[in-house]
């Protein structure tokens, strides 16, 4: 491998990484609004949400991508391919998340909010200075947790064109005729990369331990 | 509802799709299952020179997206004089992968194994396979279902990718019916609902194994 595949190597990990970059910030924050919607309890968008939950934890990260980009022309949108991308792994990357932030809701100690209305705070008050800095440190094992499957998943945008760590592989070897250096170096920074990410986890794991005691 | 008439008279499609990504699936994650079990007991401790590489290879795949393995596989290989097509790079890739995270549930349900048990089970004189199969594997796979069903359910997804190498699948289904006719919404809609209802019967399964374990009393240890 020469310079010029380095180079287009490293252009194809700067794209996985701004997609999914950006699909877990969204991802993040949706799940924990529509963790608070399910909250609730609102008759309708309470079984909507659970039918959506359910759905996108079923359905191929893949057979997503493709059918928002073949069929979202035919409602008349117009996505181009990274929008599609980031798009699919925001709906995927939503539901689980959503379900990690609700099972911290469910856990969280009645006592310190029965104090807190004690004391006379507004419910936002209590969300947002007792509850959220404690949710934030109990859940974040598990939405780190979470990334790293959303890295693991993101070659699915490969699918439709977008040129990431794993497509680009297939676009070196096409010049090179040698499948294997890139295919390897390719594996070699998506484990760097989830590494990094197993490493946080287990840095939030403490932490998340050491609030508990 | 021209549309709907067009996709039930290409049923056939579909259904030779599902036929297919079930066969897959199923002969992929029984190979995982046994390769699972396989590295449980390597890394027993009966040959401590095996174990630690085990463990990197294990948190090596851990680390790896599925489609990188299809890839090592089915574009890699070629260059040692392996060929293989792209039907059994998938289902070898599936089963590679599933099989390190099935031994990574199992181990960590073993390391919380109740050590009186061994201890009476190599009094009563079981060689260390006996033990294995008769005591430890049972209790294992008993206790972590739900993590099982858990990866049943990932690797149903993963089976999706194996259309980016040229597998043809359900998903693969969907989107030649969608080049071919142009409908791709109720294409999609019609295969998302096909693994929607697989993973629902998983998950009813998995359930019903918890009613069956909790008979023959696996889950008060």
């Amino acid at each position: 491998m020469n310079t010029s595949a380095w180079h287009m190597l490293l252009e194809g990990a700067w794209t996985t990484v701004w997609i999914s970059g950006v699909s877990i910030a969204i991802g993040v924050v949706a799940g924990l609004l529509i963790a608070l919607i399910r909250l609730a309890r609102i008759p309708i968008v309470d079984q909507l949400l659970v039918l959506y939950v359910s759905l996108a934890r079923a359905t191929p990260l893949v057979t997503l991508t493709l059918f928002i980009f073949l069929s979202a022309p035919t409602f008349g949108i117009n996505l181009n391919r990274n929008v599609t991308g980031i798009l699919a792994l925001t709906l995927n990357t939503t539901a689980f998340n959503a379900e990690i932030w609700r099972s911290a809701f469910r856990n969280f100690s009645r006592e310190q909010r029965e104090a807190a209305m004690a004391v006379g705070m507004t419910p936002w008050i209590t969300f947002r200075r007792i509850m959220l800095p404690q949710l934030v440190v109990t859940s974040l094992p598990g939405l780190v947790n979470e990334m790293s499957f959303l890295i693991k998943g993101s070659p699915a945008i490969a699918v439709i064109g977008i040129v990431d760590l794993t497509r680009v592989t297939n676009r070196i070897s096409a010049v090179t005729y040698e499948p294997l250096p890139p295919i390897l170096a390719a594996c070699a920074l998506y484990m760097l990369a989830i590494g990094c990410l197993v490493w946080l986890q287990r840095l939030a794991e403490r932490r998340a331990n050491r609030l508990a005691v | 509802m021209t549309n709907w008439q067009i996709l039930w008279d290409a049923r056939d499609q579909f259904w030779s799709g599902f036929l297919s990504t079930m066969e897959i699936f199923g002969l992929s994650i029984s190979a995982a299952f046994l390769i699972g079990c396989v590295m449980l007991f390597m890394l027993e401790g009966t040959r401590p020179r095996l174990a630690l590489p085990l463990r990197i290879f294990i948190d090596g795949m851990r680390m790896l997206p599925f489609l990188m393995l299809a890839y090592v596989l089915y574009y890699g290989l070629p260059t040692f004089g392996i060929r293989l097509n792209a039907w059994w790079a998938g289902v070898g890739a599936l089963a590679v992968y599933h099989g390190c995270y099935f031994a990574e549930i199992f181990r960590g349900s073993r390391l919380t194994f109740p050590p009186g048990q061994i201890e009476a089970a190599k009094a009563h004189g079981f060689t260390k396979g006996k033990m294995f199969l008769r005591l430890i594997l049972p209790q294992i796979v008993m206790q972590t279902r739900p993590l099982i069903g858990n990866q049943l359910i990932y690797a149903l997804k993963d089976t999706a990718f194996l259309v980016i190498i040229t597998v043809r699948e359900l998903t693969a289904a969907a989107n030649n019916l969608s080049g071919t006719y142009f409908i791709p919404t109720e294409a999609f809609i019609v295969v998302i609902g096909f693994y929607w209802a697989v993973s629902i019967v998983m998950e009813i399964i998995i359930k019903q194994c918890g009613r069956f374990s909790a008979k023959r009393g696996f889950d008060h240890v």
